[in-house]
C-alpha cells in the first residue's frame, strides 16, 4: 500500500497497483500464492462505462470484487470518490458501490419475494420513512427495469432468467450507486433477451448517471456497452484504450488475436478474415512464466520479455499498452 | 460430383412428459443432410436444437420420446432399428460431441483407455493396433506428444484439450454424421478459434457431415454452409448463410440479427426482441414466435405459417414472409414437401 498516493479528484473509482493473492496448497507443507490480480491499475470517471475483459482464469472477476471489498485485496490502493476503501470506510460506501452477479439463478434467493429482495438494501442501509415509502420505492425501482407491479409479490423461481437478472439490476440499484461492478451480467442470458438488458443498462446510465466496470467475456458485447476497454492476461492489464480505438488498433499482440478471434455474425467477414490463431493454452496463475505472462504464446516475443514485465505506457490519447516490442 | 443426402429427417416431432404435462419441444421439422457439408442449426434455450440433435443419436433423456416423424440414414429409418442396432450406429456412423468437456469425460480412466474403449467397440482393431489408432487420432487433432498424453487423465488436461480428445474419440471410427452439440459454449474466444479451425481442417480431410447446434450466430457464421434457425421446435427458416445474414425473411431472423452488437451498429441502440421466452407448455396456436412479433398479423394468432419460398429463393415460414412475396407478385405459395 502507497498511504502518500494521491488520487486524482476527476475520478469516481481509481485503482493504484491492486495486488489479490490466494493462498493455494501444493504439496503436503508448501503454500504458493496464487496471483489473481498482479499490479493492476485504472481508473472510471463518474457516469463511464469501463469494460474489463479477458479469459477464464485472467482475474477480471477477482479485480471486481475486490473493487467493492468482497476480497481483501493483499496490496494497491483503491480510491472511491477520493476516499481510500478500506475496512473502516467500507460500510459506509457500499450504499454508492454495487454489485450484479453472472447467474441470474444462485444470486437471488428463493425464500425471498421479489419485494424482500428488492428491499433488503433499503433495510440494510435504512433508506425509507415509513412501510408506505419502503414499498412506493420498491415499485418504483420495478418499473425502472421493466417489471410489473403485480410481480412484487412473487418469488424469483416464477420468472425467466432475463425477468431475474432485472431483479438483481433492481436490486443494485435500490440503494442509488454512483458505481456498479457487473460482473458477466448479461452472459447467461439468450441474444433476444441480452439485448433487452443491454439497452436497460444503457438507459439507465443516461438517466441516473451511473458509472459501471462490465466486466464479461463477449467482446462484441463489451465494444458495444463500454466507453473504455482494459484487456487483462494472467492477473495484469495488457492494454486500455477508448472502446472504438481499441477495436479498430489493438496494439498488444494478446488482443490483437482476441479480437481476431472473435466469430463475427456476418458470413463474409468470417469466411475472409485472415486470424491470428494462439497456440497452446493460457499457462496455471501457479506456475507464472517469468517476465510478460503472454510471452509464451506471443510471436513476438524476445528475450527481453523473458527477464522483465513491460509496464503499461501511453501510445497517445489514453491508448495504455503493455509490450516491449509493439 | 452428385450430392448425396446422407441423412433426412422427416416431420419429426419429439415431446417430454413431466410433472406439468407434455413438453413439445420438436414439433414437425425436417431436413436434409448433405454428406460432406456443414449444416447449422441455430437457436435460442428451449427452441428444440438440441433435442433434435439428441433424436437422431437416440439419446433422449428417459421421460422423452419420439411421437411421429422418419430419420433416414441412408435411405432406413432408423427410428424404427431396435436399441442393439442403434448401438452400432452411434459411434460408427454418427457421433456426437457435448458442449461440456469438462464432464463428457470419465475422471478415473485415462484418455487412452477412453479413447480405445470407442475403438474396440466399433473395429476389429485390438490391443497394439487400437492403442496406435488412438495415438493417431490424437495427433490427428493436434495434442502434442501424444504417447505420453494418452497415459494421463482428464483432470491433466485443459478445457480446450479435452474438447480435441472428445473430437478424436468422436472421429476414431471414422462417422459419416458428426453432431456438434455447442461444441465451443464453454471455452475461451482464442480456443474456440482454434477448435473450429480444427473441425473445418478434420471435415476437409475426412469429409464427414456436420450437424453443428448452437446459439452463437457468430460460429454459425463462420462455419455453416446451410443454416437452420429454429423457434419454439419449429423451423424458421433455411438457407445458405448468405440468405439467412444478409437476406433475412422470418421476423424471428430479423429480430435475432438486429439483436447482436456488431461492428456496423456500434453506437447505435440495439433493437432487441421484445417480450419473454417461449413457455413450450403453452404454444401458442399460430405461428409460435407470434406473441414476441412486432409485425404479427391476425392471421398469425390463427394459423401456424408453412414453410415457402422467399423473394430470392431460401425458405422462410413467416406470414409477414409471404406477404412479401404477394406484393412482389409471387402470388404462388409454394409448399415444401
Amino acid at each position: 500500500m502507497d498511504m502518500n498516493y494521491k488520487p486524482n479528484p476527476e475520478y469516481l473509482v481509481e485503482v493504484n497497483d491492486l495486488k489479490m493473492y490466494f493462498p493455494v496448497k501444493t504439496g503436503l507443507f508448501g503454500r504458493t500464492p496464487l496471483k489473481a490480480a498482479d499490479g493492476v491499475s485504472f481508473a472510471i470517471r463518474p457516469g463511464e462505462t469501463l469494460g474489463l475483459v479477458g479469459e477464464s482464469g485472467c482475474g477480471k472477476t477477482t479485480v471486481g470484487r475486490a473493487l467493492i471489498r468482497l476480497y481483501k485485496p493483499t496490496d494497491g490502493d483503491i480510491f472511491f470518490e477520493g476516499k481510500r476503501v478500506d475496512d473502516k470506510s467500507i460500510g459506509g460506501l457500499r450504499k454508492d458501490m454495487q454489485m450484479v452477479f453472472q447467474d441470474p439463478y444462485s444470486s437471488l434467493n428463493p425464500r425471498m419475494t421479489v419485494e424482500d429482495i428488492i428491499g433488503e438494501p433499503l433495510d440494510v442501509h435504512k433508506m425509507y420513512t415509513s412501510r408506505e415509502d419502503r414499498r412506493d420505492q420498491i415499485l418504483n425501482l420495478m418499473e425502472m427495469v421493466g417489471l410489473n407491479a403485480e410481480h412484487a409479490t412473487r418469488y424469483a423461481h416464477e420468472f425467466s432468467g432475463g425477468q431475474r437478472q432485472r431483479i438483481g439490476i433492481a436490486r443494485a440499484l435500490a440503494t442509488k450507486p454512483k458505481f456498479i461492478v457487473c460482473d458477466e451480467a448479461v452472459s447467461a442470458l439468450d441474444v433476444s433477451i441480452q439485448a433487452q438488458v443491454i439497452n436497460m443498462f444503457e438507459d439507465l446510465q443516461k438517466q441516473l448517471g451511473v458509472a459501471y466496470l462490465f466486466i464479461a467475456h463477449d467482446l462484441l458485447v463489451v465494444h458495444h456497452i463500454s466507453h473504455r476497454i482494459a484487456v487483462m492476461y494472467l492477473g495484469k492489464l495488457v492494454e486500455t484504450a477508448d472502446s472504438d480505438e481499441l477495436n479498430a488498433n489493438p496494439v498488444h499482440p494478446y488482443t490483437q488475436s482476441l479480437l481476431s478471434a472473435v466469430p463475427h455474425p456476418d458470413p463474409k467477414t468470417a469466411k475472409n478474415s485472415k486470424r491470428i490463431i494462439l497456440e497452446g493454452d493460457v499457462p496455471s496463475p501457479l506456475h507464472m512464466p517469468s517476465g510478460c505472462p503472454f510471452r509464451t504464446r506471443c510471436r513476438f516475443a524476445t528475450e527481453q520479455c523473458a527477464k522483465e514485465m513491460p509496464q503499461l505506457t501511453d501510445r497517445g490519447n489514453g491508448h495504455m499498452v503493455a509490450c516491449w516490442n509493439k | 460430383m452428385a450430392e448425396e443426402t446422407i441423412l433426412s429427417v422427416v416431420d419429426l416431432h419429439t415431446s417430454f412428459t413431466t410433472d406439468k404435462g407434455e413438453v413439445k419441444a420438436v414439433n414437425g421439422i425436417s431436413f436434409n443432410l448433405t454428406a460432406g457439408k456443414i449444416l447449422g442449426i441455430v437457436g435460442e434455450s428451449g427452441s428444440g436444437k438440441s433435442v433434435s440433435a439428441y433424436s437422431i443419436m437416440q439419446i433422449l433423456e428417459k421421460n422423452g420420446s419420439i411421437k411421429s416423424g422418419q430419420i433416414l440414414y441412408k435411405g432406413e429409418d432408423i427410428t424404427k432399428w431396435p436399441e442393439s442396432k442403434m448401438r452400432d450406429f452411434r459411434g460408427k456412423r454418427c457421433s456426437i460431441i457435448f458442449q461440456d468437456p469438462m464432464t463428457s469425460l470419465n475422471p478415473v480412466f485415462t484418455i487412452g483407455y477412453q479413447l480405445e474403449e470407442a475403438i474396440k467397440l466399433h473395429t476389429d482393431r485390438r490391443g497394439k493396433e487400437a492403442r496406435d489408432r488412438a495415438v493417431e487420432m490424437l495427433e490427428l487433432v493436434g495434442v502434442n506428444e501424444p504417447e505420453k498424453r494418452i497415459k494421463q487423465y482428464p483432470f491433466e488436461f485443459s478445457g480446450g484439450m479435452r474438447q480435441r480428445v472428445m473430437i478424436a474419440m468422436a472421429l476414431a471410427c471414422e462417422p459419416d454424421i458428426l453432431i456438434a452439440d455447442e461444441p465451443t459454449t464453454a471455452l475461451d474466444v482464442t480456443i474456440q478459434a482454434q477448435i473450429l479451425e480444427l473441425m473445418k481442417d478434420l471435415q476437409a480431410k475426412l469429409g464427414m457431415a456436420i450437424i453443428m447446434v448452437t446459439h452463437d450466430l457468430g460460429v454459425i457464421a463462420q462455419m455453416a454452409d446451410e443454416i437452420i434457425v429454429m423457434y419454439g421446435g419449429r423451423v424458421c427458416e433455411r438457407g445458405t448463410a448468405e440468405d439467412i445474414f444478409y437476406r433475412p425473411a422470418h421476423e424471428y431472423t430479423k429480430g435475432l440479427l438486429r439483436s447482436i452488437p456488431s461492428v456496423d451498429t456500434m453506437g447505435q441502440r440495439l433493437e432487441p426482441i421484445s417480450g419473454t421466452p417461449i413457455n413450450l407448455l403453452n404454444m401458442p396456436k399460430g405461428c409460435a414466435f407470434c406473441p414476441r412479433c412486432d409485425a404479427a398479423m391476425k392471421i398469425c394468432l390463427e394459423q401456424q405459417p408453412p414453410e415457402t419460398r422467399t423473394v430470392d429463393g431460401h425458405l422462410a415460414a413467416c406470414w409477414q414472409a409471404i406477404r412479401t412475396e404477394m406484393d412482389a407478385g409471387m402470388v404462388r405459395v409454394e409448399q415444401k414437401a
